[in-house]
């Protein structure tokens, strides 16, 4: 399973999101592989993903970045938050 | 890279900005004062931020100002700023911003590590609150678990 963190500049915040990812992960007794992206490159990024992961801000340039997608996206609301993503990221798989 | 350093010159604590521009920039001038970057970084995270939007406020009241890598970048650092008055962004959740963490790397690929200690230090909820209250660069050190330069 692939996951995708998109930001915008593809340093930084899509970085926290990737690593956050991966402890929400952990935590739920999941395995997947957590790639961060910047917007310009989501698209080919996310072809074999299944889920996106971004901020609220930023979902509608993710969207229309991909067009139409199997693709779920996931807008994170604090990126920091462990506890978000993991409930997120338990709906989007359980 | 390793752990980055924080140097006096890379701290702001209690600065006045009127809008969320002025407080960007004042990441970028302690960026610029550290060494890291040169003066014209602070556009283009200003640019970032006015091309997609306020995502850069990634948690209540923290807003993280970056760039992509680019000849402006010097080195890879981190500048902390503390606003006197918090400063709508313009993000729907995690406004006002009362922490701008600036950050400037040197290298895409490179960077995941670097940015991995900042996740450590955040995913304390209470760690924006003793940022913004910090007294001192060594109070923010202290909370960043970061040093003022590399040690010998």
């Amino acid at each position: 399973m692939r996951i995708i963190a998109v930001c915008g500049a593809g340093i930084g915040t899509s970085a926290i999101l990737k690593v956050n990812a991966e402890r929400a992960l952990a935590r739920l007794g999941l395995e997947a592989d957590v790639t961060a992206s910047d917007l310009a490159g989501v698209a080919s990024a996310s072809a074999d993903a299944q889920i996106v992961l971004t901020s609220t801000e930023l979902a509608a340039a993710v969207r229309a970045a991909l067009g139409r997608t199997f693709c779920e996206i996931v807008e994170v609301r604090n990126y920091f938050d462990v506890e978000e993503i993991a409930a997120h990221l338990e709906r989007s798989l359980g | 890279m390793p752990l980055p350093t924080l140097p006096d010159s890379a701290v702001a604590l209690g600065a006045e900005a009127g809008d969320w521009r002025a407080a960007v920039r004042l990441a970028g001038r302690a960026l610029n004062r550290s060494g890291a970057t040169t003066a014209s970084y602070a556009d283009r995270m200003i640019q970032v931020i006015e091309e997609f939007g306020a995502y850069v406020v990634i948690a209540p009241g923290l807003a993280l100002a970056h760039a992509r890598p680019g000849p402006d970048v010097r080195h890879d650092g981190i500048a902390v700023v503390t606003l006197a008055t918090p400063v709508a962004f313009g993000h729907p959740h995690n406004d006002p911003v009362r922490v701008v963490l600036g950050l400037a790397v040197s290298s895409a690929e490179e960077h995941v590590a670097s940015v991995a200690f900042l996740a450590n230090v955040f995913n304390d909820p209470s760690a924006i609150d003793r940022l913004a209250d910090a007294g001192s660069a060594d109070e923010v050190r202290a909370v960043l678990g970061v040093d003022a330069e590399v040690r010998a």
